[in-house]
């Protein structure tokens, strides 16, 4: 900001610009609006504008059956749909004492996992787009088309998924699939690595991102930022370890964490390591998985009209972009009385007016990508 | 977004993705248009130069799609925007989106030059 | 750590201004009077052996039988590893709170969230405006009494004849 105090000082007419970024504009994030100031380049304020996706899921809610609404939380984030399939109906099984089948508890974290490697794999991608590098974008694209491919074969759809059901999953896994699956593993284990050869270790990546927005453990936790967000800034969290749900006890699997590889702890370039290493880890996860996969049915025996006791309960689940939770409250009916769809994006999309004071423009773009904002996680 | 990538890949058909409206002939709309958004849908079709076609992409901005009981999503684009082709799918595959933009390509190569009926009075906002 | 040591604590702390301790459930929460909120999550964060650092999510319940708004808050202590609850009964036809941002500053979304779509106002909060809906919308939505509106900005908002029967 030094710049601008002499040319001021020589009599020219300055002011700020009042910019709209949004919310229609080429980065792959969804339609977010940011009206900022700047003055030329370095940004003065940036106000987030959400809501333009809008889709009052939460209401929704109190109107379709439990059963219902499982195609619903699809679509609450439909990078991450297995997810949200699996919190809600974790919800529904934790308020009414239903047990899940054992090979169904293992069909879940199969298909979480490759959900994860897949909405990893579209983060990484956009964010190289977004910083200039066009083709990291279409290599990460080729890998995530055999996912989807696996994904259809094991549940129908390519992208919204309505695969886990209360009481265990729709489907069960054939053993071509768990082939195809290992052969795919094979795959992109190497994979990685190029895309580290590409991307990660590019010294022009590396330098548009080291020291940019930094964010410290004390902003991380009372902006209640979640997710690779949090482990980027050294914080060992994961609710995969640290409130086991699900089969997680029985795995083994490290949590990566930012250390300030390249620059400062907790700058976009930690943020966005944790996502490439947690690549690595749901590999190891998924071979696991995989070898440790029991027979049995897929699904319990549930009812059709499905009407749990009085009662909320409040479940988290390690989504891709944080830990997502659902705060539902039944009143004993066959439909609930509230769902709370509780995100990671949403509340990285708070700390963004604070990063971005004194950034220049191109920066407040990296910086919305290492955070793997997506619009429909914001508005619901 | 797949369809861009290296599988069903819309440049092959001669589809670039510009980023401002104000230098392309095709607006898709994808994803569910909330009451919040059409105003500025509206706002980036008159901002297209003629002539321009726009495909409504996906059962939310067809006609509101699984999204019938909420407050806040319009149903459908074609409340705010005349539209070309619709593509169906919840959400739609690559190759029904390829397909989509060929049917594009012929409708225009089907138009008669010079003479193109005016879609904006009497098509607008009304269901 | 217990929930009940946790309310226990709480009580000595503040002996009027929380109540109605329920532990069975799976979520143990207890209420607390409206003007005491900011105090209590602050001693709940501060506290050695408590350390409650983070506010996982504040949100809103509408029980129109009861003519209550009930605004709840979920906070994790990630050093002991427990969640608790606390909820705020607010009357229904003027819901008034103070706000946590002081204390968290992520509350600042929550609220603006919950404003929009419940109508409760967060007294002292930087910037209470709508999130979610357009700034002309009129009415919120998530109570339950909610009608909507015939049109918005020109938009008629009828819908083909065959949902109307399922709308609640």
């Amino acid at each position: 900001m030094n710049e601008t105090a002499p040319v001021q000082s020589q009599g020219f007419y300055t002011e700020d610009m009042t910019i709209s970024v949004g919310p229609q504009h080429p980065s792959t994030h969804g339609v977010l609006r940011f009206v900022v100031k700047t003055d030329g380049e370095v940004i003065s304020e940036a106000i987030p504008d959400v809501g333009y996706l809008h889709r009052s899921i939460e209401k929704i809610g109190e109107k379709v059956t439990w059963h219902g609404y499982v195609p619903y939380t699809d679509r609450a984030d439909y990078l991450a749909a297995m997810f949200a399939n699996q919190v809600f109906c974790m919800a529904a099984e934790k308020l009414a004492g239903t047990e899940v089948t054992r090979r169904g508890e293992f069909c879940r974290i199969i298909a979480c996992e490759l959900n994860r490697i897949a909405s990893h794999l579209i983060s990484v991608g956009t964010f190289g787009q977004d910083i200039g590098a066009m083709t990291p974008f279409v290599h990460a694209l080729r890998e995530r088309e055999t996912i989807n491919n696996l994904m259809e074969e094991i549940c129908g759809a390519r992208l919204t998924y309505n695969y886990i059901r209360i009481g265990g999953v729709g489907y069960d896994i054939l053993p071509e699939t768990c082939a195809r699956i290992i052969a795919f593993l094979d795959h992109f284990e190497p994979i990685v690595d190029e895309f580290n050869r590409l991307l990660s270790n590019n010294k022009i990546f590396i330098e548009r991102l080291a020291g940019v927005a930094v964010v410290t453990k004390e902003e991380a936790l009372s902006y209640n930022l979640v997710g690779p967000n949090l482990r980027g800034s050294g914080i060992k969290w994961d609710i995969r370890r640290d409130i086991p749900y699900s089969i997680y006890p029985e795995l083994e699997f490290e949590v990566p964490v930012g250390t300030g590889r390249v620059g400062t702890l907790g700058d976009s370039y930690d943020r966005y390591w944790v996502r490439i290493r947690e690549l690595q880890e749901s590999c190891k996860i998924l071979r696991q998985c995989l070898k440790m996969l029991p027979t049995g049915p897929a699904i319990a025996k549930v009812p059709r009209k499905f009407k749990p006791p009085v009662g909320e309960c409040y479940v988290r689940v390690e989504a891709p972009r944080g830990d997502m939770g659902f705060y539902v409250v039944s009143d004993g009916s066959e439909y609930p009385y509230r769902v709370r769809i509780r995100t990671g994006s949403f509340t990285a999309m708070s700390i963004i007016d604070k990063l971005s004071k004194g950034i220049m423009l191109a920066d407040l773009i990296a910086l919305i990508g290492s955070l793997d904002v997506d619009a429909p996680e914001i508005d619901r | 977004m797949q369809t861009g990538g290296p599988r069903a890949d819309l440049d092959r058909f001669g589809a670039v993705p510009r980023a401002t409206p104000r230098q392309s002939d095709l607006m898709i709309v994808a994803g569910t248009l909330t009451y919040k958004m059409a105003k500025r849908t509206k706002l980036l079709y008159d901002q297209m130069p003629d002539p321009k076609y726009v495909i409504s992409m996906g059962s939310c901005s067809n006609c509101g799609g699984l999204f019938q009981l909420a407050y806040s999503v319009c149903k459908g684009v074609d409340k705010i925007v005349p539209v070309d082709v619709y593509v169906p799918g919840c959400p739609p595959r690559p190759e029904a989106l390829t397909e989509g933009l060929l049917r594009i390509q012929d409708k225009m190569m089907r138009e008669r030059w010079l003479v193109r009926p005016s879609r904006l009075e009497g098509d607008g906002a009304e269901a | 750590m217990e929930a009940k040591e946790i309310y226990l604590k709480l009580e000595k702390q503040f002996p009027d201004k929380v109540g109605n301790f329920k532990g069975e459930v799976p979520e143990p929460y207890c209420l607390v009077s409206p003007e005491a909120i900011v105090e209590t999550s602050r001693f709940l964060r501060d506290d050695a052996s408590l350390k409650f650092e983070v506010l996982s999510d504040l949100t809103a319940l509408d029980w129109p039988k009861e003519e209550k708004i009930q605004v709840v808050y979920h906070l994790y202590s990630y050093s002991n590893k427990c969640q608790f609850v606390l909820k705020v009964d607010l009357p229904r036809d003027n819901p008034k709170v103070p706000t946590l941002e002081g204390v968290w500053k992520v509350a600042n979304w929550f609220e603006r969230e919950v404003f929009d779509l419940f109508g409760v106002i967060f007294e002292g909060h930087a910037d209470l405006r709508r999130i979610m809906l357009p700034e002309d919308w009129v009415g919120h939505p998530l109570r339950k009494d909610y009608v909507e509106q015939e049109e918005y900005d020109g938009i008629s908002t009828q819908r083909a004849p065959l949902v109307e029967k399922l709308l609640r």
